[in-house]
């Protein structure tokens, strides 16, 4: 706990009488909030078998149609999510790549570019893209609506992720490279675009979990995400808290796991050392913002 | 582009809608947040496990989710309100967990050296806390919890997507769909408005983030 160590010294016996005498009285409070609800909830008639039978119990009739309704929410989020990464990264990397190399006078476009495009909220770039395109005779499935939405708004944050990897390496991998008589676009290729990616690929992973919880604005344009498949559920069973605890406990299993790899990977990169600068001290640009 | 002149007065009052959300729900975010950071760095276990759990939770769920649950939960528990403040309620709730982990990391980048050396010179634990950590905590915290704001400005429109109505996203669906505008040029003045807010914000930060750099 690097932030005990620095705001309290090593607690003492009248300290350690303190923080228990605290944590009693705290565990207590947390405690009677926690029954508190539970009964709130219970007098409601939160907890019957009616409600969340058919989420938990197999042998409810209602459990098998809801989970390949989950089921397919689930492939449905997924898909949209490896589309708008797959998508994000291609673009996001040519985009970077611009701003790099782009003469001055070029460069300003794709800064501006990037500037406009992070300050579009994801909800209007899907709703956008699902409203304008068809009217310009753009005729496509909701899937891609959301995709091109979302890939909208990501591809400018993988660009920046990608130019803030690049800028994080030493100049001397760029000019050694020049010296051996590659060309610019060489140099990006095959030494610095290799190395920020592998930099930068725990700050990808995070965005990542970005992209699969944008994915759940598909209810706006009706894309059967798992939001959309909540309120569809809920309309015949009448349990939305459970359902939606159901659904929250899905989303925070899915983005806690990539989370964790996001850190796990980080950590190894880190400890072998093969790039040319540890990622840990590659600064991450500040993007990460609360998710879109 | 005729919406834009044909209904200003309507993207008026969106416009006005979304600043509400967004005052309101950034100062809540902002007092709730710090003191999660607080609870996450308070020697008591229970407190920092619930710092730790908020966090989990809304860091890791879709904010529609947040706001649907809000919206079933909270009448549930007897809490009754306005769709306008579940909706506030709910991105106060989501960007609270953005905020405690901008503050935490804030606080966690103050070297160590810093608070020793407060110790040895006899400063008592609020005395260290107030003006040696803190004052250089604030300095790192600035530019992410910056980033946090602007985000949440552009979330405050998935919080009027959910229901809230009458903001500036709100107007513009409506618009759209029921009075049949031209999908671009409606948007194109949505999109307006939301720069308004975010490109400013972000040039003030920046500006902020300069005045506040200082050599470690």
């Amino acid at each position: 706990m690097a932030a005990t160590s620095v705001l309290f010294d090593a607690p003492g016996p009248k300290a350690r009488t303190r923080t228990l005498i605290s944590s009693i009285v705290a565990g207590a409070i947390v405690l009677a909030v926690i029954v508190l609800v539970i009964v709130q909830l219970a007098s409601q008639g939160q907890f019957t078998a009616a409600r969340w039978g058919p989420l938990l119990d197999p042998t409810n009739g209602d459990f098998g149609p809801v989970w390949t309704l989950f089921g397919n929410a689930l492939v449905a989020t997924l898909t949209a999510a490896v589309l708008t990464l797959v998508f994000a990264l291609v673009i996001g990397t040519l985009l970077a790549m611009a701003r790099v190399t782009a003469s001055k006078t070029w460069r300003w476009l794709v800064v501006g570019v990037v500037e406009f495009l992070r300050g579009v909220p994801v909800v209007i770039a899907i709703f956008f893209a699902a409203r304008v395109l068809p009217q310009v005779g753009l005729d496509l499935s909701i899937l891609w609506y959301l995709v091109i939405g979302l890939t909208l708004y990501n591809c400018v944050i993988i660009a920046e992720i990608i130019r803030a990897g690049i800028n994080s390496l030493p100049r001397g991998q760029a000019e050694a490279g020049y010296s051996l008589g590659l060309t610019r676009g060489q140099v990006l290729r095959s030494i610095l675009l290799p190395q920020a990616f592998r930099v930068m690929l725990p700050a990808l992973i995070s965005q990542l979990v970005v992209i699969v919880k944008d994915t759940s604005l598909g209810f706006i344009i009706s894309y059967e995400e798992f939001v959309r498949t909540a309120n569809i559920i809920i309309q015949t069973l009448q349990n939305p808290i459970q359902t939606y605890v159901v659904v929250a406990v899905i989303f925070i299993l899915i983005n806690y796991g990539l989370g964790k790899l996001a850190e796990f990977v980080e950590r190894r990169l880190s400890r072998n050392k093969k790039t040319a600068i540890d990622p840990a001290d590659a600064e991450e640009p500040e993007l990460v913002g609360a998710g879109g | 582009m005729g919406v834009l002149i044909e209904q200003f007065p309507l993207y008026v009052s969106g416009f006005l809608q979304t600043l509400r959300i967004c005052v309101f729900a950034a100062i809540g975010s902002l007092v709730l947040g710090t003191i999660l950071a607080a609870f996450r760095v308070s020697p008591v276990p229970p407190l920092r496990a619930i710092g730790a759990a908020w966090v989990t939770v809304f860091r890791n769920t879709p904010l529609a989710v947040v706001l649907f649950a809000v919206a079933f939960g909270l009448p549930e528990l007897g809490i009754n309100g306005s769709y306008f403040w579940f909706g506030v309620a709910g991105l106060t709730f989501y960007t609270s967990a953005f905020v405690c982990e901008a503050v935490r990391s804030g606080i966690n980048s103050v070297p160590a050296g810093q608070a020793e050396a407060a110790r040895a010179m006899g400063l008592t634990f609020t005395q260290s806390l107030s003006s040696i950590i803190l004052p250089q905590a604030f300095r790192t915290v600035v530019p992410p919890l910056g980033s946090v704001i602007i985000a949440m400005i552009k979330n405050s429109a998935i919080a009027g997507a959910f229901g809230i109505g009458g903001d500036l996203f709100s107007v513009g669906v409506s618009l759209t769909s029921a009075q049949g505008y031209a999908a671009a040029g409606t948007l194109f003045g949505v999109l307006l408005g939301y720069l308004v807010l975010t490109i400013p914000a972000g040039i003030g930060l920046a500006r902020l983030e300069k005045k506040l750099a200082v050599a470690r």
